[in-house]
Protein backbone atom coordinates (compact mmCIF):
# COMPACT_ATOMS: atom_id res chain seq x y z
CA UNK A 1 0.00 0.00 0.00
CA UNK A 2 2.62 2.21 0.86
CA UNK A 3 4.85 1.41 -2.42
CA UNK A 4 1.43 2.83 -4.77
CA UNK A 5 1.86 6.62 -6.30
CA UNK A 6 0.22 9.20 -3.97
CA UNK A 7 -2.45 10.02 -6.02
CA UNK A 8 -3.49 6.56 -6.46
CA UNK A 9 -3.28 6.53 -2.51
CA UNK A 10 -5.58 9.40 -2.34
CA UNK A 11 -7.82 8.23 -4.18
CA UNK A 12 -7.94 5.12 -2.21
CA UNK A 13 -8.69 6.91 1.25
CA UNK A 14 -11.38 9.07 -1.03
CA UNK A 15 -13.41 5.96 -2.01
CA UNK A 16 -12.69 4.33 1.68
CA UNK A 17 -13.71 7.69 3.31
CA UNK A 18 -17.31 7.42 1.34
CA UNK A 19 -17.78 3.90 2.13
CA UNK A 20 -17.65 4.56 5.98
CA UNK A 21 -20.44 7.29 5.52
CA UNK A 22 -22.93 5.46 3.68
CA UNK A 23 -22.33 3.19 6.46
CA UNK A 24 -22.47 5.52 9.11
CA UNK A 25 -25.29 7.23 7.19
CA UNK A 26 -27.42 4.44 7.48
CA UNK A 27 -26.63 4.24 11.33
CA UNK A 28 -27.53 7.90 11.29
CA UNK A 29 -30.96 6.64 9.72
CA UNK A 30 -31.66 4.49 13.02
CA UNK A 31 -30.37 7.31 15.66
CA UNK A 32 -32.96 9.58 14.04
CA UNK A 33 -35.86 6.94 14.19
CA UNK A 34 -34.39 6.26 18.20
CA UNK A 35 -34.26 10.04 19.11
CA UNK A 36 -37.68 10.82 18.14
CA UNK A 37 -39.16 7.69 19.50
CA UNK A 38 -37.34 8.38 22.81
CA UNK A 39 -39.38 11.62 22.32
CA UNK A 40 -37.02 14.43 21.10
CA UNK A 41 -38.67 16.56 17.66
CA UNK A 42 -37.46 16.34 14.58
CA UNK A 43 -35.36 19.49 14.98
CA UNK A 44 -33.46 18.41 18.03
CA UNK A 45 -32.35 14.97 16.29
CA UNK A 46 -31.58 16.99 13.53
CA UNK A 47 -29.41 19.65 16.18
CA UNK A 48 -28.39 17.54 18.06
CA UNK A 49 -26.73 15.24 15.42
CA UNK A 50 -24.94 18.77 14.07
CA UNK A 51 -23.73 20.06 17.28
CA UNK A 52 -23.14 17.04 19.31
CA UNK A 53 -21.70 14.66 16.28
CA UNK A 54 -19.96 12.26 17.48
CA UNK A 55 -22.60 9.01 17.24
CA UNK A 56 -21.49 6.39 20.19
CA UNK A 57 -22.33 9.84 23.05
CA UNK A 58 -25.72 10.68 20.70
CA UNK A 59 -26.80 7.41 20.55
CA UNK A 60 -26.30 7.24 24.70
CA UNK A 61 -28.17 9.53 25.22
CA UNK A 62 -31.58 8.58 23.57
CA UNK A 63 -31.32 4.72 24.42
CA UNK A 64 -30.89 6.02 28.33
CA UNK A 65 -33.66 8.76 27.78
CA UNK A 66 -35.96 6.08 26.24
CA UNK A 67 -35.18 3.30 28.47
CA UNK A 68 -36.45 6.12 31.36
CA UNK A 69 -33.24 6.97 32.68
CA UNK A 70 -32.75 10.54 33.93
CA UNK A 71 -31.25 13.05 31.64
CA UNK A 72 -28.62 13.76 34.31
CA UNK A 73 -27.40 9.94 33.69
CA UNK A 74 -28.02 9.94 30.06
CA UNK A 75 -25.62 13.41 29.82
CA UNK A 76 -23.20 11.21 31.86
CA UNK A 77 -22.50 8.34 30.10
CA UNK A 78 -22.52 10.44 26.70
CA UNK A 79 -20.05 12.58 28.09
CA UNK A 80 -17.90 9.42 29.18
CA UNK A 81 -18.04 8.48 25.29
CA UNK A 82 -17.23 11.77 24.08
CA UNK A 83 -13.93 12.13 26.40
CA UNK A 84 -11.88 9.68 23.94
CA UNK A 85 -12.33 12.80 21.37
CA UNK A 86 -10.21 14.73 23.33
CA UNK A 87 -7.34 11.87 23.02
CA UNK A 88 -8.23 11.86 19.61
CA UNK A 89 -7.47 15.49 19.46
CA UNK A 90 -4.33 14.72 20.80
CA UNK A 91 -3.14 12.17 18.53
CA UNK A 92 -4.58 14.61 15.58
CA UNK A 93 -2.62 17.99 16.36
CA UNK A 94 0.59 17.44 14.73
CA UNK A 95 -1.03 16.64 11.87
CA UNK A 96 -3.12 20.25 11.73
CA UNK A 97 -0.84 22.13 13.47
CA UNK A 98 0.49 24.24 10.83
CA UNK A 99 -2.84 25.24 9.74
CA UNK A 100 -4.86 29.16 11.23
CA UNK A 101 -7.04 29.06 14.17
CA UNK A 102 -10.26 29.30 12.43
CA UNK A 103 -9.45 25.87 10.73
CA UNK A 104 -8.39 24.60 13.52
CA UNK A 105 -11.44 25.15 14.81
CA UNK A 106 -13.76 24.15 12.50
CA UNK A 107 -11.07 20.91 12.17
CA UNK A 108 -12.01 20.25 15.96
CA UNK A 109 -15.99 19.58 15.14
CA UNK A 110 -14.90 16.26 13.01
CA UNK A 111 -12.62 15.09 15.66
CA UNK A 112 -14.23 11.43 16.24
CA UNK A 113 -13.25 7.42 15.87
CA UNK A 114 -13.66 7.30 11.80
CA UNK A 115 -11.87 10.54 10.98
CA UNK A 116 -9.40 9.77 13.33
CA UNK A 117 -8.36 6.54 12.44
CA UNK A 118 -8.45 6.68 8.64
CA UNK A 119 -6.09 10.07 9.36
CA UNK A 120 -3.38 7.76 12.02
CA UNK A 121 -3.40 4.70 9.29
CA UNK A 122 -1.86 6.86 6.75
CA UNK A 123 1.67 7.79 6.84
CA UNK A 124 2.89 11.24 5.75
CA UNK A 125 1.54 14.34 7.02
CA UNK A 126 -0.21 15.48 3.76
CA UNK A 127 -1.56 12.18 3.63
CA UNK A 128 -2.60 12.06 7.24
CA UNK A 129 -4.76 15.53 6.92
CA UNK A 130 -5.99 14.69 3.05
CA UNK A 131 -7.57 11.66 4.98
CA UNK A 132 -9.23 13.42 7.78
CA UNK A 133 -11.04 15.96 6.50
CA UNK A 134 -12.31 14.06 3.26
CA UNK A 135 -13.21 11.46 6.42
CA UNK A 136 -14.47 14.06 8.83
CA UNK A 137 -16.46 16.00 5.84
CA UNK A 138 -18.06 12.61 4.22
CA UNK A 139 -19.40 11.19 7.86
CA UNK A 140 -20.63 14.05 8.80
CA UNK A 141 -22.20 14.72 5.64
CA UNK A 142 -23.86 11.07 5.70
CA UNK A 143 -24.48 11.39 9.89
CA UNK A 144 -26.76 14.38 9.27
CA UNK A 145 -28.36 13.48 6.12
CA UNK A 146 -29.08 9.84 7.59
CA UNK A 147 -30.69 11.77 10.86
CA UNK A 148 -32.70 13.92 8.99
CA UNK A 149 -34.24 11.31 6.94
CA UNK A 150 -34.64 8.81 10.11
CA UNK A 151 -35.92 11.53 12.06
CA UNK A 152 -38.66 12.52 9.65
CA UNK A 153 -39.31 8.57 8.39
CA UNK A 154 -39.91 7.88 11.79
CA UNK A 155 -40.58 3.96 12.75
CA UNK A 156 -41.53 3.48 9.05
CA UNK A 157 -38.15 2.79 8.31
CA UNK A 158 -36.88 -0.86 9.02
CA UNK A 159 -33.85 -1.65 11.70
CA UNK A 160 -30.41 -1.37 9.91
CA UNK A 161 -29.12 -4.23 12.38
CA UNK A 162 -31.15 -6.53 10.48
CA UNK A 163 -28.88 -6.16 7.21
CA UNK A 164 -25.98 -6.37 9.38
CA UNK A 165 -24.63 -3.12 9.44
CA UNK A 166 -23.83 -2.93 12.96
CA UNK A 167 -20.96 -5.45 12.30
CA UNK A 168 -19.38 -2.87 9.90
CA UNK A 169 -18.07 -0.33 12.56
CA UNK A 170 -15.98 -3.32 14.22
CA UNK A 171 -14.47 -4.73 10.97
CA UNK A 172 -13.44 -0.77 9.94
CA UNK A 173 -11.70 -0.77 12.91
CA UNK A 174 -9.85 -3.99 12.45
CA UNK A 175 -8.83 -2.99 8.53
CA UNK A 176 -8.01 1.09 10.35
CA UNK A 177 -5.68 -1.04 13.38
CA UNK A 178 -3.13 -3.28 10.58
CA UNK A 179 -0.52 -0.14 9.86
CA UNK A 180 -0.67 0.38 13.84
CA UNK A 181 0.35 -3.51 14.49
CA UNK A 182 3.49 -3.09 12.48
CA UNK A 183 5.62 -1.75 15.39
CA UNK A 184 6.20 -3.96 18.72
CA UNK A 185 4.80 -0.84 20.92
CA UNK A 186 1.61 -0.95 18.96
CA UNK A 187 1.10 -4.32 19.37
CA UNK A 188 1.37 -4.52 23.10
CA UNK A 189 -0.94 -1.48 23.35
CA UNK A 190 -3.05 -2.86 20.81
CA UNK A 191 -3.64 -6.22 23.13
CA UNK A 192 -3.67 -4.66 26.14
CA UNK A 193 -6.50 -2.12 24.84
CA UNK A 194 -8.54 -4.69 23.39
CA UNK A 195 -8.09 -6.95 27.15
CA UNK A 196 -9.00 -3.38 29.39
CA UNK A 197 -12.01 -3.36 27.43
CA UNK A 198 -13.00 -6.77 27.19
CA UNK A 199 -12.31 -6.94 31.12
CA UNK A 200 -14.46 -3.82 32.30
CA UNK A 201 -17.54 -4.18 29.99
CA UNK A 202 -19.79 -5.81 32.74
CA UNK A 203 -17.93 -3.67 35.33
CA UNK A 204 -17.78 -0.48 34.33
CA UNK A 205 -20.82 1.92 32.80
CA UNK A 206 -21.11 2.40 28.82
CA UNK A 207 -18.00 4.46 27.31
CA UNK A 208 -15.76 3.72 30.50
CA UNK A 209 -14.33 0.44 28.95
CA UNK A 210 -12.88 2.34 25.78
CA UNK A 211 -11.54 5.61 27.59
CA UNK A 212 -9.86 2.85 30.16
CA UNK A 213 -8.31 1.38 27.11
CA UNK A 214 -5.97 4.58 26.50
CA UNK A 215 -4.20 3.81 29.46
CA UNK A 216 -2.87 0.51 27.46
CA UNK A 217 -0.21 3.49 25.88
CA UNK A 218 1.47 2.82 29.31
CA UNK A 219 2.49 -0.97 29.32
CA UNK A 220 3.24 -0.21 25.68
CA UNK A 221 5.93 2.51 26.45
CA UNK A 222 7.51 0.33 29.54
CA UNK A 223 7.53 -3.46 27.34
CA UNK A 224 8.60 -1.50 23.95
CA UNK A 225 10.69 1.61 24.79
CA UNK A 226 12.89 1.69 22.11
CA UNK A 227 10.45 0.89 19.22
CA UNK A 228 7.33 3.61 20.83
CA UNK A 229 9.14 6.35 18.00
CA UNK A 230 8.34 4.24 15.39
CA UNK A 231 4.98 3.42 17.23
CA UNK A 232 3.89 7.24 16.85
CA UNK A 233 4.47 7.77 13.27
CA UNK A 234 2.82 4.14 12.14
CA UNK B 1 -35.28 16.65 26.66
CA UNK B 2 -35.33 20.52 26.66
CA UNK B 3 -33.47 22.58 24.06
CA UNK B 4 -30.61 24.10 26.68
CA UNK B 5 -29.38 20.86 27.70
CA UNK B 6 -29.39 19.62 24.19
CA UNK B 7 -27.36 22.77 23.47
CA UNK B 8 -25.06 22.23 26.56
CA UNK B 9 -24.29 18.86 25.09
CA UNK B 10 -23.33 20.11 22.39
CA UNK B 11 -21.11 22.72 23.32
CA UNK B 12 -19.25 20.10 26.22
CA UNK B 13 -18.73 17.70 23.34
CA UNK B 14 -16.74 20.01 21.07
CA UNK B 15 -14.94 21.28 23.79
CA UNK B 16 -13.39 18.30 24.44
CA UNK B 17 -12.40 17.72 20.82
CA UNK B 18 -10.83 21.56 20.54
CA UNK B 19 -9.53 20.80 23.86
CA UNK B 20 -7.62 18.04 22.36
CA UNK B 21 -6.93 19.49 19.17
CA UNK B 22 -5.88 23.11 20.26
CA UNK B 23 -4.62 23.22 24.22
CA UNK B 24 -3.58 19.73 24.87
CA UNK B 25 -1.97 18.51 21.39
CA UNK B 26 0.04 21.40 20.95
CA UNK B 27 1.98 21.20 24.27
CA UNK B 28 2.36 17.72 23.99
CA UNK B 29 5.02 18.28 21.14
CA UNK B 30 8.09 16.46 21.54
CA UNK B 31 8.86 13.76 24.17
CA UNK B 32 7.15 10.97 25.90
CA UNK B 33 3.60 12.53 25.44
CA UNK B 34 4.18 12.55 21.81
CA UNK B 35 4.50 8.84 21.89
CA UNK B 36 1.71 8.31 24.22
CA UNK B 37 -0.59 9.56 21.69
CA UNK B 38 0.60 8.29 18.71
CA UNK B 39 0.21 5.21 20.26
CA UNK B 40 -3.89 6.09 21.33
CA UNK B 41 -5.17 4.63 18.54
CA UNK B 42 -3.52 1.16 18.37
CA UNK B 43 -4.83 1.32 22.11
CA UNK B 44 -8.67 2.49 21.14
CA UNK B 45 -9.25 1.35 18.27
CA UNK B 46 -9.10 -2.94 19.59
CA UNK B 47 -11.16 -1.45 22.43
CA UNK B 48 -13.68 -0.02 20.50
CA UNK B 49 -14.10 -3.43 17.95
CA UNK B 50 -14.61 -5.41 21.27
CA UNK B 51 -16.77 -3.29 22.89
CA UNK B 52 -18.69 -3.17 19.41
CA UNK B 53 -19.23 -6.73 19.07
CA UNK B 54 -19.25 -7.77 23.06
CA UNK B 55 -20.79 -5.48 24.64
CA UNK B 56 -24.83 -5.71 25.99
CA UNK B 57 -26.19 -3.71 28.58
CA UNK B 58 -22.84 -4.11 31.16
CA UNK B 59 -22.49 -7.99 30.26
CA UNK B 60 -20.92 -9.57 27.48
CA UNK B 61 -22.61 -11.08 24.49
CA UNK B 62 -22.00 -13.51 21.62
CA UNK B 63 -24.04 -12.91 18.52
CA UNK B 64 -23.97 -12.35 15.33
CA UNK B 65 -21.88 -9.79 15.71
CA UNK B 66 -19.28 -12.10 16.63
CA UNK B 67 -19.63 -14.10 13.46
CA UNK B 68 -19.08 -10.83 11.28
CA UNK B 69 -15.75 -9.85 13.13
CA UNK B 70 -14.00 -13.15 12.67
CA UNK B 71 -15.23 -12.91 8.75
CA UNK B 72 -13.70 -9.28 8.93
CA UNK B 73 -10.50 -10.88 10.46
CA UNK B 74 -10.15 -13.41 7.88
CA UNK B 75 -10.75 -10.74 5.45
CA UNK B 76 -8.32 -7.98 6.80
CA UNK B 77 -5.54 -11.65 7.09
CA UNK B 78 -6.44 -12.25 3.14
CA UNK B 79 -5.79 -7.86 2.83
CA UNK B 80 -9.31 -8.02 1.37
CA UNK B 81 -9.90 -4.20 0.52
CA UNK B 82 -11.33 -2.40 3.28
CA UNK B 83 -14.59 -1.81 1.21
CA UNK B 84 -14.58 -5.90 0.94
CA UNK B 85 -14.16 -6.27 4.68
CA UNK B 86 -16.48 -4.10 5.65
CA UNK B 87 -19.37 -5.95 3.51
CA UNK B 88 -18.43 -8.70 4.04
CA UNK B 89 -18.58 -8.95 7.93
CA UNK B 90 -21.72 -6.85 7.18
CA UNK B 91 -23.54 -9.40 5.25
CA UNK B 92 -22.46 -12.22 7.53
CA UNK B 93 -23.77 -10.54 10.50
CA UNK B 94 -26.82 -9.81 8.80
CA UNK B 95 -27.26 -13.27 7.11
CA UNK B 96 -27.03 -15.37 10.68
CA UNK B 97 -29.88 -12.75 11.78
CA UNK B 98 -31.67 -13.03 8.89
CA UNK B 99 -31.59 -17.20 9.28
CA UNK B 100 -31.67 -17.03 12.76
Amino acid sequence: MDSSPPEVLATKVRRDAWVLGAAVGAFGVSFGVLATTAGLSVPQACVMSLAVFTGASQFAVVSVLATGGTLASALGSAMLLAARNAAYGVALAPTLAHRRLGRRLLAAQLVIDESTAMSTAQSGRRAREQAFWVTGIAVFVCWNLGTLAGAVAGDAIGDPEAFGLDAAFPAGFVALLVPHLRTRAGRVAAGAGAVIALVLIPLAPAGVPIVAAASAVLPALLFAPSRAREGARA
Amino acid sequence: MSWAALLGLGVAAYALKAAGLLVLGPRASGGTALRLAGLLPAALLPALVVVNTFAGDRRWVLDARAVGLVVALALTWRRAPFVVIVAGAAAATGGVRLLG
